[in-house]
């Protein structure tokens, strides 16, 4: 079967906001698939809805009509509990803001990924220790997010993004934040875990970061209007 | 009665081109258990540092710090890490939580890095989202709230273990004034309930919440102040 390579699909997938009694459709009429290995981006000015369309994609919001199907499976009738444990398993976040916890060390802060699922502590270590060393911040591990700069914090974030062996990396404006030394020094991370073989998809409105890509989706109005594939994405 | 804290000569620096760049001078300074105390200087005078020395999640630092009957400068990393954990809770500016998780998750977290049976994990939890008013919200991911009340949620993770001390950085720094005053009229009423807090403001009405103010310049403890509440209590 050529679709056991499609890790996700969307079908018509739309998304509108009731707010003082205007409907504002934040997405229209979304048809997309990622396969499996492939590293995707969504650019597109503030606003158009590449953020919505993140949340979708991380189970963390629902669209209002349309089919999305994340590893062959129909997430729409999906209990809350059952949402959350594909949310937590299947898919590995990234953020602006690192999001990481400040009264937490490094090492406790991508552990906690595994503190829900009932892993052994042998198997937590083992993880979260080679989950540092692919970022290279093992050496790290027992020190506060404070302490580090703004790249390595990031990379702490994908460590733990990566911990628990999700099948997709979710990555919301993973530069952001940090300078373009820092930046760069980011994506060139999520391109080498890329090149070993993670699925990634990417939100950015920073044209310099969306080539590292091999594909570039851009949304605008929430719709999408453009498709890349860039033929030079692995060099 | 004994103090919470007591630092003698704490003393931070750190090497910048080879020239020795100090943090913190000389920092003598007693806080007493149930005080509400106030931290304030100007950008780079050393608050921040202080408050994670404090809360322990800063080492590098020369002279005594006593926490409880506890000589912290004695402790190894392990020692401090489990001591904060078991005393402090931590409020910071823009609230730490995880986007991913939910209202009841995010709350969770503390207690998944203790011993603590799922059961009762599940009880402690219910009884925080009832305390802070936050039931309805249970489910939903920080994103869906306001700031205020994210910072509600944010409090309300530091609190669940009822720890003996609140450290709160700038903790209204991302809040508009009236959803700031909730904040800090929480703060008071946890005060009042036997908490001692240390918060780092900007704000001149936060630091009156309080009952002492500290002012830092340049590392140094340039002044200490009481406020109009504590000549009232």
């Amino acid at each position: 079967m050529a679709d056991s390579n499609v890790l996700i699909k969307m079908e018509g997938v739309k998304k509108v906001f009731l707010t003082d009694e205007v409907e504002t459709h934040a997405l229209s009429e979304i048809h997309l698939q990622i396969q499996r290995g492939e590293y995707a981006s969504i650019s597109g000015p503030s606003g158009c809805g590449k953020s919505t369309l993140l949340s979708i994609l991380g189970l963390l919001d629902s669209p209002t009509d349309g089919k999305y199907e994340l590893n062959g499976q129909s997430v729409a009738n999906l209990s809350a509990s059952e949402r959350t444990r594909i949310r937590n398993r299947e898919i590995g976040f990234i953020f602006q803001a690192f999001n990481l916890i400040g009264d937490l060390t490094v090492y406790e802060n991508v552990e906690l990924p595994l503190t829900y699922r009932g892993t052994s502590s042998t198997e937590r270590k083992q993880k979260v220790e080679h989950a540092l060393q692919r970022v290279g911040m093992a050496h790290r591990m027992r020190h506060y997010p404070s302490q580090l700069s703004g790249g390595q914090q990031q990379r702490v974030a994908v460590a733990r993004a990566l911990v628990g062996d999700p099948l997709i990396l979710m990555a919301d404006e993973p530069t952001g934040n940090l300078d373009s030394r820092n930046g760069e020094a980011v994506m060139e991370l999520l391109r080498d875990l890329h090149r070993n073989g993670a699925t990634i998809c990417m939100v950015t409105h920073d044209e310099r970061y969306s080539h590292f890509a091999e594909r570039t989706i851009r949304l605008f109005d929430g719709r999408i209007v453009e498709e890349t594939q860039e033929a030079h994405a692995a060099s | 009665m004994d103090p919470l804290i007591r630092l003698v000569n704490l003393e931070k620096s750190f090497d910048a081109g080879g020239q020795k760049f100090h943090v913190l001078r000389r920092i003598t300074l007693d806080i007493q258990p149930g005080e509400f105390v106030t931290i304030m200087g100007p950008s780079g005078a050393g608050k921040t540092t202080l408050l994670s020395i404090l809360g322990m999640l800063d080492g590098g630092w020369t002279g005594e710090y006593h926490f409880l009957d506890k000589a912290v400068h004695r402790l190894n990393v392990k020692q401090r890490n489990e001591l904060h954990k078991a005393n402090i809770g931590f409020v910071f500016q823009s609230y730490h939580l995880i986007d991913t998780l939910t209202v009841y998750e995010n709350l969770e977290i503390p207690l998944s890095y203790r011993n603590i049976p799922t059961k009762e994990r599940s009880s402690i939890v219910c009884d925080a989202l009832d305390r802070f008013n936050i039931v309805g919200k249970k489910d939903l991911f920080p994103n869906q709230l306001s700031g205020g009340q994210q910072q509600l949620v944010g409090v309300a993770r530091a609190v669940i273990q009822h720890p003996k001390l609140i450290l709160a950085d700038e903790p209204t720094g991302n809040l508009h004034s009236a959803q700031g005053e909730e904040i800090m009229d929480l703060f008071k009423k946890l005060n009042e309930a036997g908490t001692t807090i240390v918060q780092v403001t900007h704000s001149e009405k936060n630091a009156a919440y309080g009952h002492r103010i500290i002012q830092l310049k340049d590392g140094w403890v340039a002044g200490v102040e009481m406020t109009a509440t504590a000549q009232q209590a």
